[in-house]
């Protein structure tokens, strides 16, 4: 299978002194959900802000679709989904929609389309005129999600999509990535639940900025010979 | 660069004052009423106030667009949204000339309310004419738009920003010519005044009040003012990273 990305040996001391990562290598296969799954604090926001280009990399290298991360070629291909709102929340739903798409190079007509399309996508058409502020938590991050979604690019990167939602909205939004991903789309998603793995395609477990484990949930049962993926975290930490 | 994605930022900038009516009805009342104030301030003194006052419409307008612009743009650099923009295919140059283009119609509708005020009801002549005052208003609101663009890259938080405004402007209010004529001045602070903006926005004011005829004098100050904007918002946009280091 096509690789959409290849990190090779890539470390990283965040402010010239915390280990965020330690000669991490990993491939993320093309059309597959990865799960990066690990605890507060493992790597793995610096990990996605690496391949989304938002990070220097002075040692080692990442590459997107053959290129280097953060290059302009890849601007209209990859989209990330932060931690942070990172909307406007003074402007309505429908604005930041069509904003955003306006900036990834729509016209106003393509954009009032591509708004339309990801409310009904995300299950906010009813809350198109709200001002962002106004909407609940797990709303919001509903709109993030759909600012990412504009413009159905190759690479999606969401960094813990899934906080704040409530289980039916969660299984919702997993049924959306795994759609995303038949249809083509890479998508890596970070988690520190362990639950969410098993809905993954592949995983990549991270400690201390170091990858413990990088294959198929099941495979990765199996050899760990545990029951879930924790229990297999916890076994190959030592514990 | 382009074009389209310049007015859709200025759009969406001023798509957000809207949701901001508060904000609106400052950035419209204020100017005019601190004008107001100081003619009762000078109440015995109407030729002081008939001189200063041309000059204040080219300071209140320049430190609010300082403040709003500054705040506004730390908040976009603190909130992600900013960050979201440059991983997406947008120019630094389409945002900070958004933003520039989005406070240059505030600032043309604060200096039409803002000279109306002063020309029609306080009864200030200015020599110039409406249409100069405009000009030198709307210029210095301009300057500090980009000022504020440019001084938010230093702040890490919005009290920092507000901070800037003592930091940038007050020195310049306190050699511009504004309250002390700058050759009485000692010749160190006159040299510093020749390389200061506001210097020059003040100096335009000042000439649109006692010059019937738009001169050569007055085109220089314009073009100095409108040079400092134009160095501000590239430099504003040379802050802005699309990469940080870690």
């Amino acid at each position: 299978m096509e690789s959409a990305i290849k990190i090779n040996k890539l470390s990283m001391l965040l402010d010239g002194r915390v280990q965020a990562l330690k000669d991490v290598t990993l491939e993320f296969q093309a059309g597959k959900i990865t799960g990066l799954i690990g605890p507060s604090g493992a790597g793995k926001t610096t990990l996605i802000r690496s391949i989304v280009g938002l990070l220097k990399t002075p040692s080692g290298a990442v590459r997107v679709f053959g290129q280097a991360a953060g290059s302009a070629g890849l601007r209209n291909a990859v989209a990330y989904m932060a931690q942070d709102l990172s909307v406007y929340t003074d402007l309505t739903v429908k604005e930041n929609l069509m904003y955003f798409a306006r900036m990834k190079g729509q016209s106003h007509r393509q954009a009032a389309v591509t708004a339309q399309e990801l409310l009904k996508m995300t299950d906010m058409a009813d809350k198109a005129s709200s001002v962002v502020s106004d909407l609940s938590g797990g709303q919001q991050q509903r709109v993030s999600l759909a600012v990412a979604l504009i413009g159905q690019p190759k690479l999606l990167v969401l960094d813990e999509p899934t906080v704040e939602l409530d289980p039916v909205l969660r299984s919702n939004l997993w049924k959306l990535f795994h759609q995303l991903a038949d249809n083509g789309t890479t998508l890596i998603i970070s988690s520190h639940s362990m639950d969410e793995a098993s809905r993954c395609d592949d995983l990549v477990l991270i400690r201390g900025g170091e990858v413990l484990a990088h294959s198929a949930p099941d495979k990765l049962l199996e050899k760990t010979k545990t029951h879930s993926v924790e229990q297999a975290f916890l076994e190959l930490v030592g514990q | 660069m382009s074009i389209t994605k310049t007015f859709a930022t200025a759009g969406r900038v001023l798509g957000q004052l809207r949701h901001d009516p508060r904000t609106v009805v400052l950035l419209f009342i204020l100017p005019p009423v601190l004008l107001t104030l100081f003619k009762y301030v000078f109440h015995d003194q109407e030729k002081v106030f008939d001189n200063i006052a041309p000059m204040l419409l080219g300071i209140f307008p320049m430190i609010m667009m300082f403040l709003i612009t500054s705040i506004a743009t730390l908040r976009e650099r603190r909130s992600g949204t900013l960050e979201r923009l440059m991983t997406m295919p947008v120019s630094k140059l389409d945002y900070v000339l958004g933003y520039a283009l989005a406070f240059s119609v505030v600032a043309l509708l604060q200096a039409i309310i803002t000279s109306g005020v002063l020309l029609y009801m306080l009864n200030v002549s200015v020599a110039g004419g409406a249409l100069a005052t405009i000009v030198g208003a709307v210029a210095a609101a301009l300057l500090g738009t980009a000022l504020g663009l440019f001084a938010s890259a230093f702040a890490r938080t919005e009290f920092q920003a507000i901070q800037f405004m003592p930091a940038f402007i007050f020195p310049q209010l306190l050699i511009c010519g504004l309250f002390v004529a700058r050759d009485h001045m000692a010749d160190l602070l006159q040299w510093i005044a020749n390389i200061m903006p506001l210097t020059y926005s003040v100096d335009l004011m000042k000439q649109v009040t006692t010059a019937a005829d738009w001169t050569s004098v007055h085109t220089g100050d314009l073009l100095v003012v409108l040079g400092f904007t134009i160095a501000a918002l590239v430099l504003g946009s040379i802050t802005i990273r699309r990469q940080e280091r870690p």
